[in-house]
């Protein structure tokens, strides 16, 4: 037993598999760098109130007859009904908000694997432009995809999060005459991380995992590096459990990631 | 003169009038109280007057100045709001301390922001700071909750929470202190701690307007009552020939609802 662990194919194993799993640590924290903002931004978006054509709806409705009134006047016709409805759209209309949401069904809707070969590939197939080549390209690509999908995701938990603060939190804000901006930060901030971590740490955890989804564009990461001794690698070919043994790998981490934000959750313990 | 003047406020939500035409005055050491059923639109009013909500018609004024007229979008800018709800403090039904501070920095928390703003905070910073918590303190010991500065609003009880957010409505001393039912979340043995908070501050002379459903308090409290009911004041009065000679049906109708248990 002793003998194998010393032996030198373990060891070639070993350092293959440990330089897999360092770049699927940098893309596991380069996707949390890029997406935990980036879905602050995107939740924003999602809840944004801004209705830019009110006026439009609000100057067609002046123009047009009003509804349900009966005696001398005629009733509307069709084409008046039809402009009420469309009056009414425009003084509801969302256009950040519907962007966005329908951003967040796009990549939620559809497999991540996906997500990755269309970005890896298809701007180099209609030649709008080229990944880097090798492995800076694929980790590019493999980057950007992460961290829009990641975002998206983590842009719903903070929705959930902003949303599940009482409004009484802001009100009383208010009432005290502090800016929205100080609302944020002083009142709602903690409290909506506090509601975040839990589902946060599900999705922090799936992404340990998801990174290995990198392989399809043969990133080099660790399952890749495991794979890689079954076909041949530095002269080692056949061997199967290099490819079982990268679990090991995601278990220690991910139990690393799971203490370290239960520990965050346990710390956020003080208020309810 | 009148230091708060409300005009023919009326508000609606959708199709339905919650306010209709409500008119009164108060005068500054005078305290109001706002009796009525649920729904009667009580609390609608209160958050008008701190800006919660937007009524559709009337003034509001405050010490002889307009502070909100509907007809006037100058009046509604966003950041002169914020300045204009200082003239009114509010206690909410369901106490909405921050649950991440203690007792002591929810008092003072507001006003540390406030301070921001001044001119001389960065010279004085350390001096404005501790006078603000000096007065925290003050304020805490008032309630009788000294000992309790450091607790988070979890460890704290229902009335205990609910003296905290009084402090932390006076901390910066409002023109008018307003009550939304302060003690209708609270467990019964718990109200009294909280009533008596409230009637020490009517002997101290504080302009407040307090919405209840305990008629003997607002009847001991207020020096005057106004009776609500589908939106409109329906009865305004002297406290207590209000309670007890009311002069309309409705009034009397809602009244001997409370007398006879």
């Amino acid at each position: 037993m002793i003998e194998f662990f010393t032996s030198n194919t373990f060891q070639t194993v070993l350092s293959a598999l440990n330089s897999g799993f360092l770049k699927t640590l940098q893309l596991f924290f380069i996707t949390l760098i890029g997406a935990l903002p980036l879905g602050l931004i995107i939740s924003f978006g999602s809840m944004s109130r801004w209705i830019p054509f009110r006026w439009l709806g609000l100057w067609m409705q002046r123009r047009l007859p009003p509804a349900g009134e009966s005696g001398a006047s005629p009733s509307l016709s069709l084409w008046q009904h039809y402009l009420r409805s469309v009056a009414g759209f425009f003084q509801l209309f969302r256009p950040v908000a519907l962007v966005t949401r329908l951003l967040v069904w796009i990549i939620r809707g559809t497999p991540l694997v996906l997500q990755i070969i269309a970005l890896f590939y298809v701007p180099g197939m209609k030649d709008w432009f080229n990944w880097p080549s090798g492995e800076n390209g694929r980790m590019l690509a493999v980057c950007v995809a992460f961290i829009i999908n990641y975002a998206c995701y983590f842009s719903e938990i903070y929705r959930g999060g902003i949303q599940g603060v009482p409004k009484g939190q802001q009100e009383a804000g208010q009432v005290l005459g502090m800016t929205k901006v100080q609302i944020f930060r002083h009142v709602t901030l903690l409290q909506m991380i506090k509601r975040i971590v839990p589902p946060m740490s599900n999705e922090v955890i799936t992404l340990v995992k998801d990174t290995s989804l990198a392989r399809v564009i043969a990133l080099q990461e660790v399952i890749w590096m495991g794979e890689s001794f079954m076909k041949g690698n530095s002269g080692i070919a056949g061997l199967v459990w290099p490819l079982f043994f990268t679990a090991v790998y995601y278990l220690i981490f991910s139990g690393i990631v799971t203490v370290l934000l239960g520990q965050l959750e346990k710390k956020l313990s003080f208020f309810e | 003169m009148a230091i708060l003047e409300v005009r023919n406020i009326e508000k609606h939500f959708g199709a339905t009038k919650v306010l209709n035409d409500i008119s009164f005055s108060l005068e500054k050491g005078q305290a109001i109280a706002i009796i009525g059923s649920s729904g009667s639109g009580k609390t609608t009013l209160l958050r008008c007057l701190n800006f919660l909500e937007k009524p559709d018609k009337g003034t509001i004024s405050v010490g002889g100045s307009v502070i909100f007229d509907a007809d006037d979008p100058a009046t509604q800018r966003e950041n002169e709001v914020r300045r204009k709800r200082l003239h009114f403090g509010m206690v909410f039904q369901s106490f909405n301390l921050f649950p991440q501070y203690t007792a002591l920095k929810n008092v003072t928390l507001a006003k540390e922001l406030l301070s921001q703003e001044r001119p001389d905070f960065k010279e004085h910073k350390k001096e404005i700071l501790e006078e603000i918590q000096a007065e925290g303190l003050e304020l805490l010991a008032k309630m009788g909750l000294s000992e309790r500065a450091n607790h988070y609003p979890r460890q704290l009880s229902g009335g205990q929470q609910q003296r905290v957010a009084i402090a932390r409505a006076l901390a910066l001393h409002p023109d008018i202190l307003c009550f939304d039912e302060p003690t209708s979340a609270l467990d019964p043995e718990l109200t009294g701690e909280v009533l008596r908070v409230i009637r020490s501050l009517a002997e101290q002379k504080t302009t407040m307007i307090i919405v209840t459903h305990e008629m003997s308090f607002a009847r001991d409290v207020a020096d005057r009552i106004i009776f609500m009911d589908g939106g409109y004041i329906v009865e305004e009065g002297p406290a207590h020939d209000l309670i007890d000679h009311p002069k309309e049906e409705r009034t009397k109708q809602f009244l001997s609802n409370y007398s006879s248990p």
